[in-house]
């Protein structure tokens, strides 16, 4: 547990060292804020509520949160610096969860930046604080299983552009995995209650309930246990080319 | 404290390691010697838990590397080839990451950060990220990361390459005097340094043992008494 705080902290220390903390802060409250009131027409609505907000965030964390997690360990095994890493009395699995909590948290400091929308619908009229605050729960979850992706393909490959590329399309069928763009492409050729399992897997049709603000416990354990899996073939994938 | 037996290791169908034996016992200081690509980082990276043997056993301070890797990692220092680090910290800050992994606390994590800024000294570039500093200061954080522990064993991987003369010379110095208690294995290029802190020598080629002696005993083997020429010899020998 120590080593998970120490790798945590270390980690979490290095996104404030260099731009891409505060680069990626701006640019995810730019975005949030654009789609929100530009696409979601928040004022014109004329509904007190952060809806129009909380149905860009699956389309927004696809591309930033791959941009996170790009660098997890493709960055080590370019600089070399796993080499030191996999030498200290430090388990993978302590150094995976600990990268991935950094990462969950920087992720989380700026998912909480937004809450002058909040404050803002709250001056604005009487919104249901409850269904606010599960949505960004729920949004936060699925930060993490976007995450728990990203951090696995970065662990495959130490050149970041690739990794950024592959989270990308993985996060993009996780996310339609429902839809029939998705669902049409794998019917052809995979058997049909693989493709049900498949559309089950859907990011989108989990969110979407707890976005409304109803907190379904599958919905959650979807989220979990997605992340869970993710990190644990993140550990593999690390012990597997970490010498390549 | 460091036992190898019949350590192999191959990438694809080359082979960088091929049936290496050997012990070291504490006291001892070992000078790795080989032209380069000889398996010498390999055979370290194997020892250190980094890299998987393909085929043989490690074992240091009684324990196999391949079954407890945490408890060997605990007992050994590592500098790696290159010094990696990470370049966005600042020693101190990076010294102090090392610390608390490695579990040190308190007073007496301090007074080993101290030791080491003061014994490789550190404290002009404390507050620079690693990756601006030059060369040899990045070799002496690297340094200063591994000894911080004041581990049982000292794996270092050309440790004064690129070091100014007066850091060479302190190096050593500091290396003998840690000597008598310790297990160190040194890679190094330069025959000097077997001559003036190495008990012992082991010169690999091809992933294979050549000679394994002492220093004296190594010059003794060529006419001019010389051991660069004794390097040049052996490691001629086998290309042939
Ligand atoms: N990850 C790897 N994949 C494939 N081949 C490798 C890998 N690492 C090392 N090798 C090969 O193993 C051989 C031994 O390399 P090693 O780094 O151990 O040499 P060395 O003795 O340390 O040389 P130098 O004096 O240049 O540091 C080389 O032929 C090298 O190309
Ligand atoms: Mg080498």
């Amino acid at each position: 547990m120590n080593n998970v705080i120490t790798i945590f902290r270390r980690e979490l220390g290095s996104y404030f060292a260099t731009p891409v903390a505060y680069v990626f802060i701006v640019i995810f409250l730019i975005m949030s804020g654009a789609l929100t009131f530009y696409l979601g027409h928040l004022y014109e609505r004329g509904q007190a509520d952060l809806n129009p907000f909380f149905q860009f965030h699956p389309w927004l964390y696809l591309f930033l949160v791959p941009a996170i997690a790009m660098r997890l360990w493709a960055e080590e095994r370019k600089t070399g610096s796993i080499e030191l890493l996999m030498t200290l009395p430090v388990s993978t699995g302590q150094a995976v969860v600990g990268k991935f909590l950094a990462a969950w948290v920087f992720i989380g400091i700026a998912v909480a930046l937004t809450f002058p929308l909040w404050i803002t619908v709250n001056y604005l009229g009487n919104p249901d604080n409850g269904v606010i605050f599960t949505a960004y729960l729920g949004s936060y979850l699925m930060a993490g299983g976007f995450l728990a992706i990203g951090a696995c393909i970065s662990a495959a490959t130490r050149n970041q552009v690739i990794a950024f590329i592959i989270t990308v399309v993985i996060c993009f069928v996780f996310l339609l995995a429902g839809s029939p763009l998705v669902l049409n492409f794998f019917k052809a050729w995979i058997p049909q209650n693989i493709v049900d399992a498949l559309s089950s897997l859907s990011f989108l049709t989990h969110y979407a309930s707890i976005a409304r603000g109803v907190i379904d416990v599958r919905d959650v354990i979807y989220f979990v246990s997605l992340i869970g899996c993710w990190l644990y073939a993140n550990a593999l994938v690390v012990d597997m080319k970490k010498t390549d | 404290m460091i036992d190898i037996e019949h350590l192999s290791k191959k990438f694809g169908h080359s082979v960088a390691v091929n049936d290496i034996s050997f012990s070291v016992g504490s006291g001892e200081v070992l000078g790795f010697l080989g032209p380069n690509g000889a398996g010498k980082s390999t055979t370290m990276k194997m020892i250190t838990g980094f890299l998987a043997p393909s085929s043989g056993v490690i074992r240091v301070c009684e324990y196999d590397v391949s079954r407890q890797p945490l408890e060997v990692k605990r007992r050994i220092g590592y500098l790696p080839e290159g010094a990696s680090s990470y370049g966005e910290m600042t020693p101190f800050q990076y010294l102090e990451f090392i610390a608390r992994v490695r579990g040190l606390k308190g007073r007496h994590k301090a007074e080993r950060k101290k030791e080491v800024i003061e014994r490789l000294h550190l404290e002009k570039v404390l507050n620079q990220s690693i990756e601006t500093l030059s060369k040899g200061f990045k070799k002496r954080v690297g340094l200063a990361q591994a000894i911080l522990h004041d581990p049982e064993v000292l794996i270092l991987d050309e440790p004064t390459d690129g070091l100014d003369p007066n850091q060479k010379h302190e190096v050593r110095e500091f290396i003998e005097s840690i000597a008598s208690e310790k297990v160190i294995v040194i890679s190094t290029h330069i025959l000097d340094e077997v001559d003036a802190i190495c008990s012992r020598a082991i010169i690999i080629d091809d992933g294979r043992i050549l000679v394994d002696d002492t220093p004296d005993g190594l010059r003794s083997r060529s006419s001019s008494n010389r051991l660069d020429d004794v390097f040049r010899e052996i490691t001629r020998a086998s290309l042939t």
